[in-house]
């Protein structure tokens, strides 16, 4: 299945698919009024130590700890993507604390978010893929 | 000195509506143009160190910024123009040469804009490319002047090496050092993809490039720098270059702070120290000298590279070419006074040599005076911007045309010429490892190979339109052009007729 891969060497460290990912899932038309004097939760992070970067979100796991550890049953995976059903969530954020990669968010709204390749939202590609300027994040087989 | 005699040339206006501080311009500026107020969640901006290539431009995802020219200008003066003054107050206060990077962007001349082309109307068909055959390849080199046979009458082979071209552009010289490896390795994976050539430039050829040396030509310039057997047995053609259209008559300067890792390696020089080549090639005073040159590096390679000698536009250029011609060269490049540079004397770039259209138009004309046209091929470069200058640039008589301006521009290049600072936020001219990574081969060189692919479709269509299907037929075929708001002497030289005639 395809996934969204990260080429370290490629990636410039510029954020964008953070910004990109928050507001492909914020529900708005317009970049400015979904992410403008707000705190952004996006599901993609970029780590860095000093001039290293490096994406990070969701990896899909074979065999994913975070559903293993959700006591409400609100993750689960279907098809290969591990989703969240943010009505089940009772936010015990469990599975933030299980995640290797750090790819589970906790938010405020007592409820967990994660990517979910972008297959729930208006998207409907990835879009820190579709946005990332030197092809540094790709979705693919592999 | 504690006063600033220059204002800021471009301002950075930002559109606090649309800002949304995801701090990608900073990130993307090497030039430290933005930086984040953390009190007044707001970015900032300081003009004066904007060189206005418009990284963050591209990259600002809600189209939040632009860079525009600054109004605030020093008294008119027709004479005495702000951008002169500007300069004396530069050299007053450094003391020093003025640098320039890329072409000649003064308002000179330009003749490919006062040439149309000719179509078919009426009296004779023109083709359409998309249901005809329409040939595009070229064979650049030199070519026999009679057919000989054996005694028994079957053809000799005396087909002296050809360099064969999918359509006639190739990628010119541009050194590894004065860009970067993806540059170079954008160039060379676009040239195999389309069956074109690129040059190496005088910098040697990185170890990793050498599986594309059947589309690479290998340059020996005053320098000598990074030429070894294998470098020569590499390409598929050999070029001499004793001038650049950017900097006729100087040599080159790459400064130690760019002479690290692999590129001093590729140069064989050690790191941090200058790459100065030469003025002249201290062996060639004569056209018996370049002959010697010529000859030795044919004997080194057993006569199977096709040697180009690559000469600036100047004044006495027909001259000059005639004789290469007869010193064994295969192919002469010219390349005009709009030709780009990494780095050149502002003087010398904007005042030194001739436009490559009547170059050009002389030098062809001179050899087929002299009957030794087909003793070589012609090659010109110097700023060809589009298919309809490859077109022109054929039909005046040149077998082919080099680009790099243009290939730079698909690569990213928003031409600030400030390449000398090495600071290149687009990642083609500069060593630094942090920018150099921001030009991913697979996105340049896709770039390359539909900008080539677009322009070689606009050529089929204008011969289409002339009712030509080989691109051999339009070569020298100056009836198929005119001139517009030229003189007597500007059409003789260029050897057409007027629109109208």
């Amino acid at each position: 299945m395809k996934k969204i891969y990260v080429n370290e060497k490629w990636c410039l460290g510029c954020h964008l698919c953070e910004y990109n990912c928050a507001f492909a899932n914020s529900g708005e038309t317009d970049m400015v009024k979904a992410l403008k004097d707000k705190e952004i939760s996006p599901r993609i992070h970029v780590e860095e130590d000093g001039k290293i970067t490096y994406a990070v979100s969701c990896r899909h796991c074979e065999d994913p700890v975070c559903v293993k550890s959700c006591i409400s049953g609100a993750l689960s995976k279907k098809d290969g993507v591990v989703t969240i059903d943010k009505n089940k969530c009772v936010g015990c954020f469990t599975c933030v604390l299980v995640c290797p990669y750090g790819a589970v968010i906790p938010t405020d709204k007592h409820a967990a978010i994660k990517c979910e390749l972008c297959l729930k939202n208006a998207c409907g590609y990835p879009a820190c893929v579709k946005g990332c300027p030197n092809k540094a994040i790709v979705y693919e087989e592999r | 000195m504690s006063i600033n005699y220059i204002y800021p040339e471009f301002e950075v206006v930002r559109n606090p509506n649309r800002c949304i501080c995801c701090r990608v311009c900073e990130r993307q500026c090497a030039n430290e143009v933005h930086r984040f107020d953390a009190d007044g969640k707001v970015m900032l901006s300081d003009e004066s160190k904007c060189v206005n290539c418009q990284r963050c431009v591209s990259l600002c995802p809600t189209r939040a910024l632009k860079i525009i020219k600054s109004d605030c200008v020093l008294r008119e003066n027709a004479n005495w123009q702000n951008q002169t003054i500007k300069e004396i107050y530069k050299q007053a206060e450094s003391g020093g040469v003025l640098l320039s990077s890329m072409g000649n962007p003064n308002p000179l001349p330009v003749y490919f804009d006062k040439i149309l082309i000719n179509a078919s109307q009426v009296t004779n068909p023109s083709i359409d490319p998309l249901r005809e055959p329409m040939e595009t390849k070229v064979f650049l080199g030199k070519k026999p002047n009679k057919i000989e046979r054996d005694k028994d009458g079957n053809f000799i082979n005396n087909l002296p090496p050809q360099i064969e071209l999918s359509m006639p552009v190739m990628f010119s010289a541009m050194s590894y050092g004065s860009i970067s490896y993806n540059a170079h390795k954008s160039l060379a994976l676009a040239a195999q993809k389309l069956g074109i050539l690129y040059n190496t430039g005088e910098g040697g050829l990185h170890e990793d490039f050498y599986v594309y040396g059947d589309n690479t030509i290998v340059q020996v310039a005053s320098g000598r720098f990074g030429v070894h057997e294998n470098y020569l047995q590499a390409g598929k053609a050999i070029e001499i270059k004793m001038g650049q259209g950017a900097k006729p008559g100087i040599g080159g300067h790459l400064p130690g702070t760019k002479i690290v890792g692999d590129v001093s390696k590729t140069r064989m020089i050690p790191e941090g120290s200058d790459a100065i080549s030469p003025a002249p090639h201290h062996d060639i005073y004569s056209i018996e000298d370049l002959r010697q040159l010529v000859y030795s590096l044919k004997e080194a390679t057993a006569y199977k590279k096709p040697v180009i000698v690559k000469v600036a536009a100047v004044h006495n250029i027909a001259a000059i070419a005639s004789g290469i011609a007869r010193s064994g060269a295969d192919v002469i490049a010219i390349d005009g006074f709009r030709g780009g540079t990494g780095a050149a004397p502002t003087r010398v770039r904007d005042n030194v040599g001739i436009p490559i259209e009547l170059a050009l138009a002389a030098v062809d004309k001179r050899l087929r005076d002299e009957g030794i046209r087909n003793n070589v091929s012609l090659v010109v470069g110097g700023s060809i911007r589009s298919a309809a200058d490859v077109v022109k640039s054929i039909a005046l008589g040149a077998d082919a045309c080099y680009i790099a301006t243009a290939a730079l521009l698909a690569l990213g290049c928003h031409l600030c010429r400030t390449c000398q600072t090495g600071k290149c936020n687009w990642g083609i001219a500069t060593q630094n490892p942090e920018l150099v990574k921001r030009l991913n081969p697979e996105i340049g060189s896709q770039r390359l190979i539909n900008l080539m692919t677009a322009w070689k479709h606009e050529i089929k269509e204008m011969m289409g339109g002339m009712g030509i299907n080989s691109i051999e037929t339009l070569r020298g075929n100056r009836l198929m052009l005119r001139g517009i708001g030229l003189n007597e002497k500007e059409l003789e030289i260029l050897g057409i007729s007027h629109a109208g005639q």
